[in-house]
């Protein structure tokens, strides 16, 4: 989009990343390149090595001995509460008594460096009467485990009466993986002390407020007595909305027990064996059509593997039942979770919050469905889109009012010619041979809002200099996003300054209280609100004060490009700021939003968790060796929905990043577990997020210019961190029809996920095998 | 001759000497901790992100070359008369941004920023060699470098339009390419270079003999080479290795010498530096060596090294011994030769006496009718360890087959050949059915683990469906491969 304002960073039009020359330059400061001061120690977790197992005796004097230690923290140390649970209910020790999953922390070790500090953690002494562990969903189970949290039901119509009328019904299993966040930067916290009770907390966090909570928690302090700063994260995906509660926690400990800033820094081993994932899944489906592939009746069963406590497992589990819908009307459902202990590390939030789970289910329903009357998929998907009258009603009772999936999955099937490409791949296939092609257009609609109601709430804080120069400051984080960007250009818009004209500063504790995960997607539609609000307030003076001291009327006052008009006379910003601060007008606001309209009933399964939803469509072409299961993906289209986009070229790299990270997810992102309970998977060298290489050959990807958010949502933009993850949907199904081209289609693949290589492969061969 | 007790190298613009190096010091806490040059990130401390990437230039027969290399599991000590350049030298002095970094930021190839000066390095290194790649050369030289927000298309994008930024002709390290030449010459050492504590002791020695030399005199030294595998037996596994002995600046061992009938390659030969001999004298190799992990470490990790450690899931020894190539290994008493699938004896244990390196390798050249193929099978296509490797050399008179040496890699606790698979082959003419038969018989060859790679079942499976695939390859049947349609 070519940039026709005269402001520069204008709101709706491409604006690089704030930070982006500072990235290429390394200059960027991340939380481990803050310069320590003199005497700053290093902290190092201490994991057992058990994967269920009351701990008897844990002697730690070799680890005390070593050099450089300087001291040891165990549970008898933490002069608050034991306990890290985001949502309040004590079950989450920083170091526990019992171990409940392999490589869990059970202690803290302190020196004069990283490197002493990790090497001391080795030589812990400790002995252990070894329970029975359960790593996966259904043996826990089986075993007796309880679930975490309570379980939801979410239910309409009739679901009995739903699937007796309806000629077909098939009843059938998934799996699918889990995955890990992987962003490049790991957790990180770096702890300074203050006089009283004070402590300085710099962290990696989405969620500055949870971790001030968290600390205060573990000190016995008030949270006044805790500051928490994060500048920027690399990356955070979910991973750090409550996972870095362990990092702060011990680096605050540790740094007012010793009255020294205390670091603390997990290899990238320890970082993905001691911090959650995204929850895996056994889904079990029940769906019930009739000969057109109008769904009738569908009965689902989410079994989540939520790890040893309920972290986030509770929203997550209950967002996997909010998307199994999709797009599509259920007339009769019953959706439930099974969100269920296992001896494995807490699962916790990633992009999609369990939503991706949910969909993918959607689809395989809809998938198997087509395979089942011989349709091709997208028929069957565009017969039970939600509509109008009477097919509007989501499985929690919201109505669907803002629906336009027809139109973005018809634009996507025109432009990615898909119907003609279909025939030729079918084509290609039926003359046989070693590589089969497969393609599958996929939509997604995503319900935007926390489902926790009171975290749909934001603050900012804005200031405005005597020199016209203007501080912005708001509750969210930047991981990547560009949501500062954004917001900055809410604020250029408002004031009608030039971007540069305003500072991003560090997100902290202090300046904006009691602020929501930045997650849920909803960084810019809540925090632009707030700056909004912020930058409403003070023009709101300015004005007042223009009218009174021009002596014109209020709406005689217009705020041009980085001017005012005040009746006939236009008046530089600056000239107007400082005759304001010499007026005395107050220059600073603190703005604040609430998403209005918003209300779930979780016990009765009713509501309207969301405020709106965003969508889009995918169309994916891969091809598949049948000797091998090797893949490769030829081509993707992308038509998303961001509504009227802030920043179109930040909203496409978020749609980009999000579909390959999708797509990640269900091909080649596998965590494996040994017998024993231990993750093996756990760094880069076992663990395989997709490279440039395994991006779609040919990538098209645009934004639907032509949608608005029919909600007031900031300037009609809609979220979009989070939607387009389930884009790399299309990816799979379009692998599940290469492999079910060598039966002929007669047959919907068994086909789990990740879809790797070898699974492809088991699949072909469990066809062939008819 | 007194033996230099420091390291010497130069950092940017800026002459280095570290004094009492130990051995296991890593260049990215050097780069991070000591200099405070905080651009270089550490992300997986592996070698497998990228994000700690920066530039070694060297001289090699006299020529100065630049490289990326990952700082992460590059040791100190292995730097001696090198230069390092990290992202914060790109900059102009007046502040003015590098065309990979113009191109980066006009492409919006940051996000989260952090893997981003590693990505900065490759695309620099690529500029410098290849200033107008394609698709594949950009794919190739970023397979080392995860990114894990953009989905790296405006990461390529921004690769592909470097050059229209500026040409690499006016590049400062080109500019100043003859000074840092002199000023690396004046850095290389007159002999032996032994630094560092007793506990975590380095050792350069000055040439081959003196490499013999010193394992007789430490025979249980560590060798390094290019340190992709003992780097992580430090960052990760915190293993003690010293005394070490760093072999990587020996040029001697960096012969390559291709003759009409062998390609003989010295130990400390890069994946790199062999790759234009390898492209020649075996075609069949040049995909599958691209394959060899990322771009970092094919320029700095050896194929002696890849031989030497043993590992069942190495790249090259199925491919080698299929060729039938033959080790040469060395100690103060003098050479031994041997069949490189001899050398494989058990899970952790080779033929390699203590006091004994690997000298060099020799393949030979192809025989007429000999048809060869390599694959290799991973989860991921890049920048994976393989689940299975596969060497196949089959030699065909006429419609039978004469010969036939066929070698897996993870299939069982050595790399190493498929006798029963072969026997099946040999005599057999050339069908469908020959090469079936051989697919069954490798369940008498081999009984794979399951892990977190592959299971059993599918390697085996696999295993059978590559001679399948060589079959129909040969056959004339086109498509049967992702990499070639």
């Amino acid at each position: 989009m070519k940039d026709l304002s005269p402001l520069t960073g204008a709101v709706h039009h491409d604006r690089i990343h704030d930070s982006a020359i500072k990235h290429v330059t390394g200059r960027a400061d991340y939380t481990d390149d803050i310069a320590e001061p003199a005497g700053t120690l290093h902290a190092y977790l201490g994991v057992a090595t058990v994967t269920h197992g009351t701990i008897r005796t844990m002697n730690l004097d070799r680890v005390r001995q070593a050099s450089g230690v300087v001291d040891v923290l165990t549970a008898r140390d933490v002069p608050g509460v034991n306990d890290l649970s985001p949502t309040g209910r004590n079950d989450e020790p920083i170091f526990p008594d019992t171990v409940e999953y392999h490589g869990q922390p059970i202690f803290a070790v302190i020196a004069h460096s990283r490197d002493a500090a990790r090497r001391a953690a080795e030589l812990a002494d400790v002995s252990y009467d070894i329970l029975p562990h359960a790593t996966d969903a259904l043996s826990a189970q089986a075993a007796g485990l309880p679930q975490v949290t309570d379980p939801l039901k979410l239910e309409r119509g009739d679901v009995a009466a739903g699937q007796a009328t309806a000629p077909h019904r098939i009843k059938a299993r998934m799996t699918v993986g889990g995955q890990d966040h992987m962003y490049l930067e790991g957790h990180i916290a770096f702890a300074i002390p203050g006089e009283d009770d004070d402590v300085i907390v710099h962290c990696s966090t989405q969620h500055p407020s949870e971790a001030q909570h968290m600390v205060a928690h573990a000190l016995g302090v008030p949270l006044n007595a805790v500051t928490v700063n994060v500048r920027r994260m690399g990356g955070g995906f979910g991973g750090k909305e409550s996972q870095m509660n362990l990092f702060a926690a011990v680096a605050a400990i540790a740094a007012k027990r010793l009255h020294r800033p205390v670091k603390i820094r997990p290899d990238r081993d320890q970082d993905m064996t001691a911090t959650g994932k995204r929850h895996d899944f056994v889904i079990d489906y029940d769906v019930a059509f009739d000969d057109d592939g109008r769904i009738h009746a569908v009965d689902g069963h989410f079994a989540a593997r939520c790890g040893y406590s309920s972290d986030l497992s509770g929203p997550v589990t209950d967002r996997a039942l909010f998307h199994a819908d999709n797009a599509y009307f259920y007339p009769h459902v019953r959706l439930t979770s099974r969100p269920q202990k296992t001896n494995t590390v807490s699962n916790t939030a990633f992009r999609g919050f369990g939503g991706p789970q949910g969909v993918i289910a959607a689809e395989r329903m809809i998938e198997e469905v087509a395979y089942a009357l011989g349709k091709d998929p997208l028929e069957v998907r565009r017969t039970n889109f939600y509509g109008t009258e009477g097919r509007d009603l989501t499985p929690y009772h919201q109505q669907v009012t803002d629906n336009i999936i027809g139109r973005v999955v018809d634009e996507l099937a025109d432009s990615a010619r898909y119907q003609a490409r279909r025939a030729e791949i079918l084509q290609h296939n039926a003359q046989g041979g070693i590589l089969r092609r497969g393609i599958a257009l996929t939509p997604v609609k995503f319900g935007i809002s926390f489902t926790a109601t009171h975290y749909n709430q934001a603050g900012a804080l804005v200031h405005v200099y005597n020199d016209g120069s203007i501080h912005l400051n708001h509750g969210g984080t930047e991981m990547g996003q560009g949501l500062n960007t954004k917001i900055a250009q809410v604020l250029a818009d408002a004031f009608q300054v030039d971007f540069d004209r305003i500072k991003i500063t560090k997100t902290t504790t202090e300046k904006v209280p009691n602020t929501s995960a930045t997650a849920a997607s909803s960084g810019s539609d809540l925090n632009g609100m707030a700056a909004l609000d912020a930058a409403d307030q003070i023009k709101a003076r300015l004005v007042s004060f223009a009218a009174e001291t021009w002596g014109v009327a209020a709406d005689e006052v217009r705020f041009l490009p980085n001017a005012v008009q005040i009746g006939a006379e236009v008046v530089p910003f600056d000239t107007l700021i400082r005759r304001a601060y010499m007026a005395r007008v107050h220059l600073s606001a603190a703005g604040f939003y609430k998403t209005p309209d918003i209300h779930w009933d979780r016990a009765a399964g009713k509501g309207r968790p969301f405020f709106y939803y965003a969508y889009g469509a995918a169309c994916s072409e891969v091809t598949i060796d049948t000797l091998t299961g090797e893949y490769r993906v030829d081509r993707t289209d992308i038509l998303h929905d961001v509504g009227r986009s802030l920043n179109p070229v930040l909203d496409r790299g978020q749609v980009e990043g999000a579909f390959l990270q999708g797509m990640g997810w269900l091909t080649t992102e596998e965590l494996w577990w040994d017998d024993q309970g231990r993750l093996r998977t756990h760094a880069p060298s076992t663990y395989k997020i997709p490279l440039a290489s395994d991006r779609p050959r040919i990538f098209n990807v645009a934004l639907a210019e032509w949608s608005e958010n029919r909600e007031r949502t900031i300037k009609r933009s809609k979220a979009v961190g989070e939607p387009p993850f389930m884009l790399g949907i299309s990816v799979f199904e379009a692998l599940s029809m290469a492999v079910a081209s060598v039966a002929d289609y007669r047959v919907c693949p068994r086909l789990d996920a990740p879809a790797t290589p070898e699974r492809v492969l088991i699949a072909v061969e469990r066809l062939k095998a008819g | 001759m007194d033996q230099q007790t420091d390291i010497r190298f130069l950092l940017n613009g800026q002459e280095i000497i570290a004094r009492d190096a130990p051995a296991t010091r890593t260049l990215l806490d050097f780069l991070r901790i000591e200099q405070r040059l905080t651009g270089t990130k550490e992300g997986c401390a592996e070698g497998d992100c990228g994000a700690c990437t920066v530039l070694v230039g060297r001289l090699q027969d006299g020529a100065l070359r630049y490289e990326t290399v990952n700082a992460c599991i590059r040791f100190l000590a292995s730097l001696n008369g090198c230069h390092v350049v990290t992202v914060e030298h790109l900059t102009g002095p007046e502040g003015r941004l590098h065309p990979v970094q113009q191109a980066m930021v006009d492409h919006h190839g940051s996000q989260c920023g952090f893997c981003t000066p590693g990505f900065v390095m490759s695309l620099y290194a690529l500029w410098m060699q290849t200033p107008q790649p394609t698709v594949t050369e950009v794919e190739t030289a970023i397979q080392g470098n995860l990114c894990r927000c953009t989905g790296y298309e405006p990461i390529v994008k921004a690769a592909l339009a470097v050059n229209s930024y500026g040409s690499p002709v006016h590049d400062h390290l080109t500019r100043e390419r003859d000074t840092i030449t002199a000023r690396l010459a004046a850095l290389q050492p007159a002999g032996r270079v032994v630094t560092g504590p007793d506990d975590d002791r380095a050792i350069l020695p000055a040439d081959v003999d003196d490499l013999a030399q010193v394992l007789a005199e430490t025979p249980q030294a560590t060798i390094v080479a290019g340190a992709t595998d003992v780097g992580l037996w430090v960052t990760k596994l915190m293993r003690p290795i010293s005394p070490v002995v760093f072999v990587g600046h020996l040029e001697e061992l960096k012969r390559i010498d291709l003759t009409d009938t062998a390609l003989t390659l010295g130990a400390g030969v890069t994946y790199s530096e062999a790759e234009s001999a390898i492209a020649t004298a075996f075609p069949h190799l040049n995909d599958y060596w691209a394959r060899i992990a990322g771009w970092q470490v094919r320029n700095m990790g050896t194929i002696g090294g890849n031989i030497a450690n043993g590992s069942p899931i190495g790249d090259t020894p199925p491919v080698l011994i299929a060729l039938g190539a033959t080790l040469t290994l060395r100690n103060a008493a003098g050479q031994r030769t041997l069949p490189l699938e001899a050398f494989f004896i058990d899970y952790g244990k080779q033929d390699r006496a203590k006091g004994e390196f690997v000298e060099s390798l020799s393949i030979p050249r192809p025989q007429p009718g000999q048809i060869n193929a390599a694959y290799k099978i991973s989860k991921r296509r890049d920048e994976d360890i393989s689940s299975v490797a596969a060497g196949i050399s089959v030699t065909r008179t006429g419609d039978i087959i004469t010969d036939a040496r066929v070698a897996f890699g993870g299939m069982s606790a050595t790399p190493r050949r498929a006798r029963a698979a072969e026997a099946a082959l040999i005599g057999q003419p050339w069908t469908k059915a020959a090469f079936d038969a051989a697919a069954n018989a490798l369940s008498q060859d081999f009984t794979p683990l399951s892990d977190w790679r592959a299971s059993a079942d599918y390697r085996l499976l696999v295993a059978g469906n590559l001679l399948r695939r060589f079959f129909l390859e040969q056959d004339g049947q086109t498509s049967v491969r992702l990499d070639v349609a």
